[in-house]
């Protein structure tokens, strides 16, 4: 099955995969919201505001005519002795005329308000992603995917449900309840003062029923995440429940909580649907008590009132009612949208990674001796170093790295390097050895600053990490890693993003010194073979070398294998192996590995162990040594 | 597909019949109401009757109530019997899912039945609660109120005839245009999702290279490409609203000039015919009738959209288990030899490649076998087929001497105990995880299976000891510490044959050693097949599979084999010119 799949259906509103929804709103996520609505579209939403005027008034007058229908034109016609339609006939014309208004208006009302809703998401859309290209590392690690996925998805469309729809009916609801106020003011303030006191106690009996509701949608949503995170985790683990034979236990376990959140969602919805009807018979009893008020007035000649004035006034006073209720059933979705649209302004606010480096890679030539930068692709990187005074200086790409004491915290307080120091000359080979957590692959992520250090202790060519721009340092350096993540595309694509200029001839050339031009040729559409899912269609071995490839075409002079082959069984590395050490040759590499197999022809290793190095020297001295890698070599100490 | 998700309705049978006859009732209310609405007029204000004012009025309170009561019943049984409707699926998918054979579970993905299990059935629930009400309510609405409208006056609702079909035809042609622009929105949209997914799994790799800009452009791409649909779509859908208005605007304005001329020539007398009162009843009628067009538009459309949660529910409910109970089946294994004669398997689907090929060997009960191979060569297939975890395609695979094919499925899972490859500890704590392998173990059984698995150290230097929770997934273990809670659960099986799918990959060379000497000494009678990777975790069993390509390349011991098999050599040399590991 597709992994887009997964997401297919947008969850239903008010229903999180898991949790209950966050109530409380940020002060200042509506204003930021509606800046991000207007901003760019005050002339649409002019538009539609002036559209959502001429159709409240198109609907008001509706209401309004049938007392002038009724009191000036038929009544009369009635009394008339041969009856005159001419004045009703213009009246009648009239009225269609500003009815057409009402439907032009509402069309391009709801045309102008797609455009600009659709507009909007895009906006925030795009906003998002861009500036979650700009987050550090550190934030992935603490933000699970699912969680950011949910940014682009559940809150999106929250958002979207509330832009276009309930903000233009808000609108439109408030425009519509002033004018209708207006006018039944102007018909009868009597029954006015009677109808605002009714909608008081429509409210209060609203809010009774809401109230007992919510209460049941919190029990409701907490009891579906718990079937979910019970379904979620069985389905994982369906395998070992067969194993075991526990499948009777299993659903006896999910019965019980199915069963919970059956009750809870009867009674959530129980008080959920009692609204409409209360809400709507509440509105007819009001009609009914007007028409029996307004009656007695009219017929008593209280308030000046005239049949035609009372039929109005009811009309009316349901075109008043209407709007509120919409609105008051509305008053969930916009909760929730503004919940959805504060996480996504938390992304929005994620502080980006800090990158104050002013050094950059340029091409390089030798000109009379010395170093210029070029506009062509020479092949030869420079380090271009501006200084304070004016001047610039070229540095020659090298590959040199040195750490002077390092020490590290992810998070303060828990340093999980100390002292680290180590020298590596251009076209070394250097690898680090040690257990999970030793701090192996937080070296790496030191050198091309997925994390930052203090200043100055990490130098790259002589040169400061910290005064090299971001992008540029890891320009110089290649990555492979031990999860290979390849992207949906072909496989020329996918080895294609490790240098966008190179041309086919690079990549077949890289396949080639990666040992995957072979089977990749056997593939059924060879280099334009679709790979999907993370290359699913491939094997483990295969997706390492592509992504090995991919490392050789951006051809960097500093590559970082972190636990490149451990997941790979012994035969299938010794393939790999070989693409890996064609694409060594010639390079600073620093190598993280699980067997030890790999490191050993290494110029220096390191071995780690809570963070410091214990031990360095080439296989040979650390044998001779008779330490700790002596010992896991001779495979008596455990790794883990 | 509908009869399938109809025989989940059972228990909640009265509810869904209820709803829609409280509706009904309902909704004929709430077609007198406008009607006596109407009466109140004509009869009570115009004349100046009180008495018949307050008559009729009692009348209208009266039938307030009696909606408003119908409205909460029909609410209520609403409410319970889509819940309950949404129960018996989740339950039959669930209790389907848990019949599944390993290949039914390789056919969904884990995250598809998730989603089917999760979002599919609340979506397939509010489906099933708008069938109940709105979708009774508002044909039947239509109906009583074109009814109501021809008693008021018929001449005049054949207005209402005119406008139906123009209003309909106009709402048909909007969905019907809308709808596959929603349909390609809604995949643009797994586009997106994808999109961010692979970025967000491959940050480092897009960090590394530099490829922000490039993940930019790819991303605004699809959503500038969701935008112009969206628009489109939305653009058709903006329609709707001035279509429905324009409709209801001409009704008025046609009620209005025919009506005035038919109360002149009555006179405005009830008796005569047409009054105003009439009028305005009929007005609030056009009112209900074309909004209840709009509210069937608005539910065809929905439902449309849940009709693909539907299918997805619908392929797990109706998705049948290919692994049976035999007719008579054997209820004792007798011991714990296992033999292979001819068995090739391919998964399913996949019957051009079979990832194993015309395998024959015997194992006797209380060896030990070691199956050496590397990745895709069927080791993992192989050893599956004992517990009958996938049916074999061709040949026979005994247990104990007797086909596993007729055995009761959990007698003989429950005398093979077998350590999954991809293996999964479950929220709990430690003890709890370990029953799993046998519920009425004691404690001293819990401590004795985690001393032979090198457990019982790691776990008694953890504060809560035996008690520990162990977060979804046994995130909070390391990986060797999780394989060998894993085989401790296994152990607790007292098993015949205890299948280890390299199990031990994470724990280092010293305690896996460790871990086959304790074997060795407290289960010597179980026959132990073992998959590594290490030459190191079988070189002293009994017998050695290697397996190249799905065909048994070699069985021998670890002597015979460095004498005979080229491809075990190799590995040999492998290993062992690189260290240990």
């Amino acid at each position: 099955m597709a992994e887009g799949e997964t997401r297919r259906m947008p969850p239903p509103r008010g229903q999180n995969f898991r949790g209950v929804p966050k109530q409380k709103v940020k002060k200042g996520t509506v204003t930021r919201l509606l800046r991000a609505i207007t901003q760019g579209n005050w002339l649409r939403l002019m538009v539609v505001a002036v559209c959502i005027i001429v159709t409240a008034a198109a609907s008001v007058a509706a209401s309004l005519f049938l007392k002038t229908l009724i009191n000036d034109y038929i009544l009369p016609l009635v009394k008339q002795q041969t009856a005159d339609y001419r004045p009703l006939f213009w009246a009648l014309c009239k009225m269609a005329a500003i009815y057409l208004a009402g439907v032009a208006a509402v069309y391009l009302q709801n045309r102008t308000m797609a455009v600009v809703a659709q507009g909007v998401l895009k906006k925030i859309r795009n906003e998002m992603f861009a500036h979650m290209q700009t987050l550090p590392i550190k934030y992935f690690d603490t933000h699970t995917h699912g969680d950011v996925m949910s940014h682009y998805t559940n809150d999106a469309d929250t958002l979207r449900q509330m832009i276009s729809q309930t903000v233009p009916q808000t609108l439109s609801s408030f425009v519509t309840v002033v004018a209708v106020f207006v006018s039944m003011v102007a018909t009868s303030w009597h029954l006015t003062i009677f109808v605002v006191l009714f909608i008081a106690f429509m409210f209060f009996v609203t809010g009774k029923v809401a109230g007992q509701s919510g209460k049941y949608f919190v029990k409701q949503q907490s009891a579906l995440g718990d079937v979910n995170g019970y379904i979620e985790e069985m389905m994982n683990g369906q395998k070992v429940v067969k194993v075991f034979c526990r499948e009777d236990r299993v659903k006896e376990a999910f019965d019980k909580k199915n069963d919970a959140l059956c009750e809870n969602t009867t009674q959530a919805n129980r008080f959920a649907n009692n609204l409409g009807p209360i809400n709507n018979n509440l509105g007819h009893l009001q009609y009914v008590l007007v028409a029996i008020l307004g009656g007695l007035m009219a017929t008593r000649g209280i308030g000046g009132l005239n049949l035609g004035a009372v039929a109005a006034f009811m009309q009316l006073s349901r075109s008043f009612v209407m709007p509120i209720n919409q609105f008051s059933q509305q008053l969930n979705a916009v909760v929730m949208a503004l919940a959805g649209a504060e996480r996504i302004f938390d992304l929005m606010d994620a502080a980006p990674e800090s990158d104050d480096g002013y050094v950059t890679l340029v091409n390089a030539k030798t000109e009379n001796g010395a170093l210029t930068e070029t506009d062509e692709h020479t092949g030869h990187w420079a380090w271009k170093h501006p200084h304070g005074d004016g001047t610039v200086t070229y540095t020659p790409l090298m590959g040199e790295v040195r750490l002077f004491d390092v020490d590290f915290a992810y998070v303060e307080g828990k340093t999980v390097l100390h002292d680290i120091s180590l020298y590596a000359e251009p076209g070394q080979k250097v690898a680090f050895v040690g257990a999970t957590g030793a701090g192996k692959t937080t070296i790496t992520n030191l050198i091309n600053r997925f994390y930052d250090i203090a200043d100055g202790k990490i130098r790259y060519d002589g040169i400061n990490i910290n005064k090299i721009k971001k992008n540029d340092l890891r320009r110089s350096l290649g990555i492979v890693l031990q999860d290979v993540n390849l992207f949906t595309g072909t496989v020329k694509e996918n080895i294609r993003y490790g240098n966008l200029d190179a041309t086919d001839e690079q990549i077949i050339d890289a396949a080639k010194k990666a040992n995957a031009h072979g089977f990749i040729s056997r593939l059924p559409q060879g280099y334009d073979t679709m790979l999907t899912s993370n290359g699913a269609n491939l094997s483990q071995g295969q997706r390492q070398l592509i992504s090995i490839a991919r490392a050789a075409v951006a051809d960097p002079p500093v590559m970082i294998l972190d636990e490149a082959t451990s997941s790979i069984d012994t035969r299938t590395e010794a393939l790999v192996q070989k693409g890996m050490d064609a694409l060594m040759k010639g390079r600073t590499v620093f190598v993280i590995a699980h067997r030890l197999s790999t490191v050993q022809n290494a110029d220096v290793i390191m071995v780690l162990d809570h963070g410091r190095i214990i031990e360095r020297g080439t296989h040979d001295q650390l044998i001779a040594q008779g330490g700790t890698y002596a010992k896991l070599y001779q495979g008596a100490f455990e790794l883990e | 597909m509908i009869r399938r998700l109809s025989q989940c309705i059972r228990e909640y049978k009265l509810s869904s019949i209820l709803t829609p006859l409280f509706v009904s009732l309902e909704v004929v209310m709430e077609v007198l109401i406008p009607y006596y609405m109407g009466r109140l007029l004509d009869y009570g204000v115009t004349v100046g009757d009180m008495q018949s004012i307050f008559k009729t009025g009692g009348l209208l309170v009266v039938f307030c109530v009696l909606s408003l009561t119908f409205g909460v019943l029909s609410g209520k049984n609403a409410a319970t019997a889509s819940a309950g409707f949404a129960r018996n699926v989740r339950h039959d998918m669930f209790h389907n899912v848990q019949a599944f054979s390993f290949s039914n579970i390789d056919r969904f993905s884990v995250a598809s039945l998730v989603t089917r299990l999760t979002t599919d059935v609340t979506n397939l629930q509010n489906a099933y609660q708008m069938i109940i009400r709105i979708a009774v309510r508002s044909p039947l609405m239509l109906i009583f109120s074109l009814i109501m409208a021809f008693r008021v006056n018929h001449r005049l609702s054949l207005i209402f005839l005119c406008v139906l079909p123009f209003l309909a035809a106009g709402l048909a042609f909007i969905v019907s245009h809308a709808h596959p622009i929603f349909e390609r929105v809604f995949r643009t949209y797994d586009v997106l999702n994808r999109v961010v997914s692979e970025n967000l799994h491959g940050i480092r790799v897009v960090k590394a290279f530099v490829r922000e800009a490039h993940e930019k452009e790819k991303f605004n791409t699809v959503s500038e490409s969701i935008f112009r649909d969206f628009v489109s779509a939305e653009k058709l859908l903006a329609l709707n609203a001035p279509l429905m208005q324009f409709s209801s605007y001409a009704t008025m304005l046609l009620l209005s000039w025919f009506g005035a001329h038919l109360i002149v020539q009555s006179g405005n007398v009830p008796e005569a015919g047409m009054t105003t009162g009439s009028l305005v009843s009929l007005i609030a009628y056009s009112m209900q009738i074309l909004g209840t067009l709009m509210m069937l538009s608005m539910i065809f459309v929905m439902l449309t959209m849940s009709k693909a949660s539907a299918q997805r529910i619908c392929e797990v409910l109706e998705e049948d288990s290919d692994l049976h109970n035999p007719a008579r089946p054997v209820f004792a294994v007798k011991d714990g030899s296992v033999s292979f004669d001819g068995v090739s398997f391919s998964y399913a689907g996949d019957a051009e490649n079979p990832c194993l090929r015309d395998a024959t060997f015997t194992i006797e009960s209380g060896q030990t076998v070691g199956i050496l191979g590397a990745t895709g060569a069927g080791k993992s297939t192989l050893v599956q087929l004992i517990p009958r975890l996938y049916d074999a395609t061709a040949g026979t695979v005994c247990v104990g001497g007797v086909n596993v094919r007729d055995y009761d499925l959990d007698t003989l899972r429950s005398a093979v105990a077998m350590v999954l490859q991809k293996n999964v500890l479950f929220s709990g704590t430690i003890k709890e995880n370990l029953r799993w392998g046998n519920e009425e173990a004691t404690d001293e059984e819990l401590v004795e299976a985690c001393r032979l698995a090198q457990a019982d150290e790691f776990i008694r230097t953890f504060p809560d000891g035996y008690d520990t929770h162990i977060e979804q997934g046994g995130t909070n273990v390391s990986g060797g510490q999780k394989q060998r809670l894993c085989i401790a659960r296994a152990l607790l099986k007292k098993p015949k044959i205890l299948i280890l799918d390299d199990s031990t990959s994470a724990v280092d060379t010293k305690t896996d050693a460790l871990i086959r000497r304790a074997f060795r000494q407290a289960i010597p009678d179980t026959t132990r097949i073992i998959i590594a990777q290490r030459v190191s975790s079988v070189e002293h069993a009994d017998k050695i599979l290697v397996l190249e390509d799905g065909r048994i390349d070699a069985i021998g011991t670890h002597e015979e084999l460095l004498e005979t098999c080229e491809i075990y050599k190799e590995v040999y040399a492998s290993q062992t010119k690189g260290g240990a590991r």
